[in-house]
């Protein structure tokens, strides 16, 4: 059983108060809160072990260069990594999609497919149109049912010979659904496709085991999981990335630089081009180690706790919709209700300190499915209660009844 | 004639009424209610208003020499901003609305009221109200 009280007295944030009201923050989708432990880890690298990572032979150096390594070290185990070079640092989930975008551009070739679905993030929809529009292949989008699971049907009947990637998400941001990507990796690499799984929604919420899923890339960002802003991680197999087209040149990437010609460095440092978040990397250690003393398993369970009576309220208020009723899913809730639009409940709940997102969420292609303009998204984390599922929908009742 | 300082004057004597953030949203979500409908046929997709969370569509349209601005919403909230807006700007010469210092909308806390995307939905707004009386007034 994990102690809720205990675990949010470690976020200072949630005993601020906004508009006057206690804050009550539902919007973790977009982003966490970040615990003590990660706010001192961030402010302690500054304080104490300042230096750039992977160059200096001075004492500073090493100690930095030992925390960020060590940070990597995590991220391999917690995601059951076979090796620690498999783990890239980037800029967060985007800029992984991004690098390995970038690389397929040169890749493939026309007649070449990629598969994604209509859930996806925009994030992974416009660096595979972009890829597609340098390369010549062609994007096959997968359709979301009515109930916001993928058509799996449908995947089946688009996968080919010709299909070389599908980069679907793990968690559907907006709609809460999980999806199953084990059977879509299994299918795809039956067809000889790779597989990358946006993973910005899933890691930290349910238990990731990489070896097992056989993903070949799979993306996550740390701010969506307790950890700072401009931190995530690529992993890719080493199969999948010893031999994979660069992205950013620059420094830490090189072995030597002559105008003659440049060689670049071995794994992960590769694609690990310039000064990297050093701070930011190694404060992802202490939100991934909080994760790992919580546990992922216990987490999952509490959120789908929350997320059921959530759920069960929400609806016990009349002309309620919820967008998303997939049989797994996660602690997301994107809902509408009649004659009202999203934004007038998220402005009138604000003020009574309720922090929840609308609009469409970077997926206007499911608002399109739906035909609506946007949602009122609750996103659920580890540190919700179901007291705060109460003042959130009394505050939608109240938005309700104001607006109605 | 009213002029546009007076409208302005008039609405910040209002919102000091107010006791708290509940009244004035019950105040916007009226306003909103009651705006004049705009004619469909100018809900059209070059009416709309970028920089909006909701949709918005602006229309303006020029009799007697006045500015006539007419809007809709899809968000009750929006229609009731833009319903103050459209008190204080139209029927009003294009020359006066496009030199208009609309000082109200600090005056009655409109602009913290709204997060920072809405303030710039607010912000496109009137400039898009300003752009139509620069036309009319060439």
């Amino acid at each position: 059983m994990l102690d809720i009280k205990k675990i949010r007295e470690q976020f200072p944030i949630l005993s601020k108060k906004v508009n006057g009201q206690e804050l009550v923050y539902f919007d973790n989708g977009a982003t966490t809160q970040k615990p003590q432990v990660v706010i001192d880890a961030e402010a302690n690298y500054y304080a104490t072990e300042n230096s750039n990572v992977h160059r200096g032979v001075h004492f500073l150096s090493g100690l930095a260069t030992d925390k960020f390594e060590k940070t990597r070290n995590t991220i391999q185990q917690f995601i059951g990594a076979k090796h620690n070079h498999e783990i890239i640092f980037t800029k967060g989930t985007t800029d992984a999609i991004n690098l390995i975008a970038n690389g397929y551009r040169s890749l493939l070739n026309k007649g070449d497919e990629i598969i994604i679905s209509e859930m996806e993030h925009h994030s992974n929809i416009v660096p595979w149109q972009m890829c597609c529009e340098q390369s010549g292949a062609t994007l096959k989008v997968i359709p979301i049912l009515d109930n916001g699971e993928l058509d799996m049907n449908e995947f089946d009947n688009l996968l080919s010979e010709n299909t070389k990637l599908v980069a679907v998400t793990h968690i559907s941001n907006t709609l809460g659904t999980i999806n199953p990507i084990e059977d879509i990796i299994a299918k795809a690499h039956q067809m000889g496709a790779k597989v990358m799984i946006d993973g910005a929604q899933a890691a930290s919420h349910i238990p990731l085991n990489i070896q097992k899923l056989d993903a070949d890339f799979y993306c996550f960002s740390a701010h969506k999981m307790f950890g700072p802003t401009g931190v995530g991680v690529l992993y890719g197999k080493e199969e999948n990335l010893t031999n994979f087209p660069l992205y950013q040149g620059g420094g830490e990437m090189i072995q030597d630089v002559s105008f003659e010609k440049t060689t670049y460095a071995e794994l992960p440092h590769k694609f690990e081009a310039g000064t990297p978040n050093i701070a930011g990397v190694i404060a992802f250690k202490a939100a991934i180690d909080f994760i790992t003393d919580l546990g992922v398993s216990a987490i999952a369970q509490y959120e789908n706790e929350l997320l059921q009576y959530a759920t069960a309220e929400i609806l016990n208020i009349e002309g309620v919709k919820i967008f998303g009723t997939a049989e797994n899913k996660s602690g997301i809730i994107s809902f509408n209700i009649d004659g009202l639009h999203p934004y007038d409940i998220g402005m009138i709940v604000d003020k009574m300190g309720v922090a929840i997102r609308t609009g469409h969420h970077c997926t206007q292609p499911i608002m399109k499915r739906f035909n609506i303009p946007g949602t009122a998204r609750i996103s659920i984390a580890v540190y919700n209660t179901k007291a705060e599922i109460d003042v959130c929908i009394n505050a939608i009742k109240k938005a309700k009844k104001m607006l109605s | 004639m009213e002029t546009i300082k007076d409208i302005q004057t008039e609405i910040i004597e209002e919102f000091e009424m107010f006791d708290d953030w509940m009244q004035k949203y019950e105040y916007l979500i009226d306003l909103g209610k009651e705006l004049a409908p705009i004619e469909g046929q100018y809900k059209t997709e070059d009416n709309l208003i970028k920089g909006c969370q909701s949709r918005v569509w602006l229309h303006a349209e020029k009799q007697n020499g006045k500015i006539i601005y007419t809007a809709d919403s899809d968000a009750i909230m929006t229609k009731g901003i833009i319903a103050i807006l459209i008190r204080v700007l139209s029927e009003q010469k294009a020359v006066e609305i496009v030199s208009a210092d609309l000082s109200f909308i600090d005056a009655i806390g409109l602009k913290e009221q709204l997060s920072a995307t809405r303030a710039n939905g607010l912000v496109s707004m009137i400039k898009k109200m300003k752009l139509y009386a620069l036309a009319f007034q060439n």
